[in-house]
Parts: C-alpha cells; sequence; structure tokens
C-alpha cells in the first residue's frame, strides 16, 4: 500500500475546517470579510492563493471544476491551477461554463448567466475597498462597524472632479444589502450588474490579507455612484472580430507593429461557443496601419 | 471504555465532512432549503444525525462546544472525534447544542461577535421533532429569490421575536440551524421571519 503525499484537495482537514467555518459566517454576513488563517500554498501569494483555498475547501469528488485569467480558460495561471485540482483532488475539469458545479476566476463572470447550483469562487488581491482610503485595518474594521462609507464616495467624487466621469473601470465598489461596501475583486466594472441578485453563489477568497467573504444567492448589490451621475458599464463600438458577439466584455488584441489590433471576447469559452455555433465576426485586420479615430472603448 | 462514543463517526473522514459541509453550505446559502445529512454519522442518543454531522464536520479544538441540555454520551462522542471542549461559558461557546425545552429567550446569552468582527459569534443547533408538518413561516433575504416556507414542528414560544430581535441587530447575531433526524435547515441571521 502507498500512502498519498498529501491530503485530497492538497488542504489538510483542520485547514479545510477553518475554512469552511469562515465562509458559513461570510454567508450568514453578506459582504463582510471574515478573517481566516490563509497557509502557504505551493503557489506565490498573488496567484490566486485565496480562490485556491476556498476552492480547495468546497470541492468533492464529483464536482466538475472551470478555471477562468481575465475570461480566458487557457493562460497561465488558469491552466495551472486546474492542473493542481486535477492532480490533487483528481476532479473533474472543463471549459465550459454551464457544465461546471464550481467556478474559479481571476477577474471576470462569465457571460453565460450562472445556474443555481453553480459557485464561483473569486481571487481577491486586496479585499478592503477602504485600503487605499485608510491604511490602518484597525481603522477599516471600525469604518465598517459604523457603517462609515463617507470616504468612498469622496474618491468617486474626487474622479468626476478630475476627469468629468466616475473613473474608477475596475475592482468598482459596491454595496451589498445596503450595509458593507465591499470590493468585488478586480473584476471590470462591466461585470457588476451579474453580482446582483446572481442565482449562484458567489465567494471571494484573499489569500495574501488573509480574508473570505461571500455574496449569497440572490442578494442585492448595488454599485455605488451619483444621481447625476450614475452608474455604467463600458461599452464597445464594434462587435467580436471571431464571433460577433456584442454587449460582452472585449480585450484589445495588438496584432502588428503598425498600430493594428482587434477586439475580440474576454470569455474564451463564450466565443468558441458562438463560433461553433456558426457566428462569424469581421476577422483581421479590424483596426490597423492607422491611429484610431476613435475611443473604442466607452470609459 | 465506553465504546458508544468511539463508534458512529464519519466513515471516510475528509469525503464525509465535505459533503456534510457542502450540504449546509447549501443550506445556509438558501435559507429555507432542507439539507440531507443523513447516513453519514450515528451519534449517541438524544443527538440527531444532523447535528452530530454538523459538529463532526466544523468542530475542533479552536471551537469550544456548549450543551445546553445534559447529554453525556453525545458530549464525549463528539470530543472523541473532534477534540473540541465542552465548555459551560455560553459566550465562549462557536457551537451550542440547543435543548428542546422550547424557551427562546435564553439565547441572546450567546455570543453575537462584535461591530469590528462580528463573525465572531455562535451557531446554534436546534433539535426539533420535525422540519415539516408545523406552523407555517415566510422568509424572506439573502439566499432567497422572493419568499419560501418553512413548517418546522416543535418551535417553543417567543421564537418569532427572539428570531426578529436577532436579526434586529444585524451585522450581529447568531445563526441557528434547526436539526431533525437526518436533516437540517439553516437560519441565518440575515433571514427574515413572518407567520404565514
Amino acid at each position: 500500500m502507498t500512502l498519498p503525499a498529501y491530503n485530497f484537495a492538497y488542504l489538510d482537514e483542520q485547514t479545510k475546517r477553518m475554512i469552511r467555518r469562515a465562509i458559513l459566517k461570510g454567508i450568514a454576513i453578506p459582504g463582510y470579510q471574515v478573517p481566516f488563517a490563509s497557509r502557504e500554498m505551493p503557489m506565490p501569494y498573488g496567484w490566486g492563493t485565496g480562490g485556491v483555498q476556498v476552492t480547495a475547501a468546497i470541492l468533492g469528488p464529483d464536482d466538475v471544476l472551470k478555471v477562468i485569467d481575465q475570461g480566458a480558460d487557457d493562460t497561465t495561471n488558469a491552466v495551472s491551477i486546474r492542473a493542481f485540482f486535477a492532480k490533487t483532488a483528481n476532479v473533474a475539469t472543463t471549459t465550459k461554463t454551464a457544465d461546471a458545479t464550481i467556478i474559479q476566476t481571476r477577474h471576470r463572470i462569465p457571460e453565460e448567466k450562472l445556474k443555481a447550483h453553480q459557485t464561483i469562487v473569486f481571487q481577491v488581491p486586496i479585499p478592503e475597498p477602504l485600503r487605499f482610503l485608510e491604511p490602518r485595518e484597525t481603522e477599516t474594521r471600525v469604518m465598517h462597524g459604523l457603517e462609515e462609507y463617507g470616504l468612498v464616495h469622496v474618491k468617486l467624487y474626487e474622479d468626476i472632479a478630475q476627469h468629468g466621469h466616475i473613473a474608477t473601470t475596475y475592482a468598482y465598489p459596491v454595496k451589498v444589502e445596503g450595509r458593507y461596501v465591499m470590493d468585488p475583486s478586480p473584476i471590470p466594472k462591466f461585470d457588476n450588474p451579474k453580482l446582483d441578485r446572481s442565482p449562484a453563489l458567489q465567494l471571494f477568497g484573499a489569500g495574501r490579507e488573509k480574508r473570505i467573504y461571500a455574496l449569497p444567492p440572490f442578494t442585492q448589490v448595488t454599485s455605488l455612484d451619483f444621481e447625476d451621475h450614475p452608474f455604467a458599464v463600458q461599452t464597445f463600438s464594434r462587435p467580436c472580430a471571431l464571433c460577433n458577439a456584442t454587449g460582452v466584455y472585449m480585450d484589445e488584441v495588438v496584432t502588428d507593429d503598425r498600430g493594428g489590433r482587434m477586439f475580440v471576447c474576454s470569455d474564451t469559452d463564450n466565443c468558441e461557443t458562438r463560433q461553433a455555433d456558426g457566428h462569424k465576426g469581421p476577422g483581421l485586420p479590424q483596426l490597423g496601419g492607422s491611429a484610431p479615430t476613435a475611443r473604442e472603448t466607452a470609459r | 471504555m465506553n465504546l458508544a462514543m468511539v463508534d458512529g463517526g464519519f466513515a471516510e473522514p475528509v469525503f464525509g465532512s465535505q459533503r456534510a459541509f457542502r450540504a449546509l453550505m447549501d443550506a445556509f446559502a438558501r435559507p429555507g432549503s432542507v439539507a440531507d445529512l443523513s447516513g453519514l454519522v450515528l451519534p449517541p442518543a438524544p443527538m440527531s444525525p444532523a447535528a452530530g454531522a454538523v459538529l463532526l464536520a466544523l468542530a475542533d479544538g479552536d471551537t469550544p462546544v456548549f450543551f445546553e441540555t445534559d447529554m453525556p454520551d453525545a458530549k464525549a462522542w463528539v470530543a472523541f472525534h473532534t477534540g473540541a471542549t465542552a465548555t459551560t461559558e455560553a459566550q465562549a461557546a462557536r457551537f451550542v447544542h440547543l435543548g428542546e425545552t422550547g424557551d427562546c429567550t435564553g439565547w441572546s446569552r450567546f455570543a453575537v461577535g462584535t461591530a469590528e468582527y462580528p463573525d465572531r459569534s455562535a451557531t446554534l443547533l436546534l433539535p426539533l421533532e420535525a422540519l415539516r408538518g408545523g406552523r407555517r413561516l415566510i422568509l424572506s433575504g439573502p439566499g432567497i429569490e422572493t419568499t419560501t416556507e418553512i413548517a418546522p414542528q416543535g418551535l417553543g414560544a417567543g421564537f418569532l421575536d427572539v428570531m426578529a430581535a436577532n436579526r434586529a441587530g444585524f451585522p450581529l447575531g447568531f445563526d441557528l440551524v434547526l436539526v431533525s433526524g437526518g436533516e437540517a435547515l439553516a437560519l441565518p441571521r440575515t433571514t427574515h421571519i413572518q407567520e404565514a
């Protein structure tokens, strides 16, 4: 008999219990950051160790795991985390959003609407939305306790004063059920509306900062804004060059050294599914040779 | 040695505790839904298999457990399988196994957390006769699309008042798990409970 070199899903059972207790309290207090004893993982902090620990704590042998990095299933972070769980937990993996029971994500929410049986796990670098406004943890704890969120609005107001509009485009702060202000992780603000009343359970793990937080299904999540400067998502002036999709979040891809570039879906699964269904975009070159005449992305 | 405290743990601790946790996580994420925790553990009477599964999955040396009523066999069983200490100090308890006495007014003595750390609060396990077939209650709040109905049997007098006060204290508060046989139903502090 050979003994396994490590436990199922890498983490030891006591660590999983500690993380599981934090997850339950996080669900019971939506948007509140629960401290947890984050472990060293076989990857550096900043590579999604928070998300990996949350996934390891909830993962079972019957789960189907999808991992995305900026919407893509085939980038380094996504491939290595998927391989990590395929090896340590022997779980099935997929790139299809609809087939996954657990989706670990770095900075995107899939375009396809999530369903009730799915859990999405966000990798979070800085969980504290007040951190760049108030560096002391003792103070931000009190501010959350007293619901003292004026500073966040000052920050958004300063955006307007300097740029004429709210210039925050990612990690856009949200208010959860009218109580806690929460950092939704560096997802583009394009994805903020997907957080609101999502049928899927949403869990957030920050490994270096040692925090876990959660949004239960059907939780009200409002992006902060002003009456005269309402929240608005990015829009794109042209469709995906590969699948012709509109109303999705795009990546700008530089295609040569003369200003040539194209806009393609950030969500690779969505793009590939559409291409397989026969949708075809204008392809290359979408833009090229000269400087762009108009801003491609709205603010 | 009393063998009752040794038998009846998870047959496969790693996978058994994962199954119990996932069922409970779904129950917390969707208040009012009934989680199936049957067939995982068999604690000594009067502890239900559901309460036993929750404690074995989540309790350990870091989480003192409070037993509201005297149940020496079940207490020894939890201690043997988890290493959790049984505490008599209500504020220190992270998990509480309530009695079936029907008196809810004493629940306020358990930890509800602090303004800075509302997560440092107790999770209460309330044993009931059944989770169905009782007085109808309507739930709403996070995790519930519109409203949902539950009908647990054997809730004590003043239950709604105690839960309303707990809800009003948000983000402070305890989280309640109703247990009966192999089933559990979570009522986290965010859930509004009304009479149907």
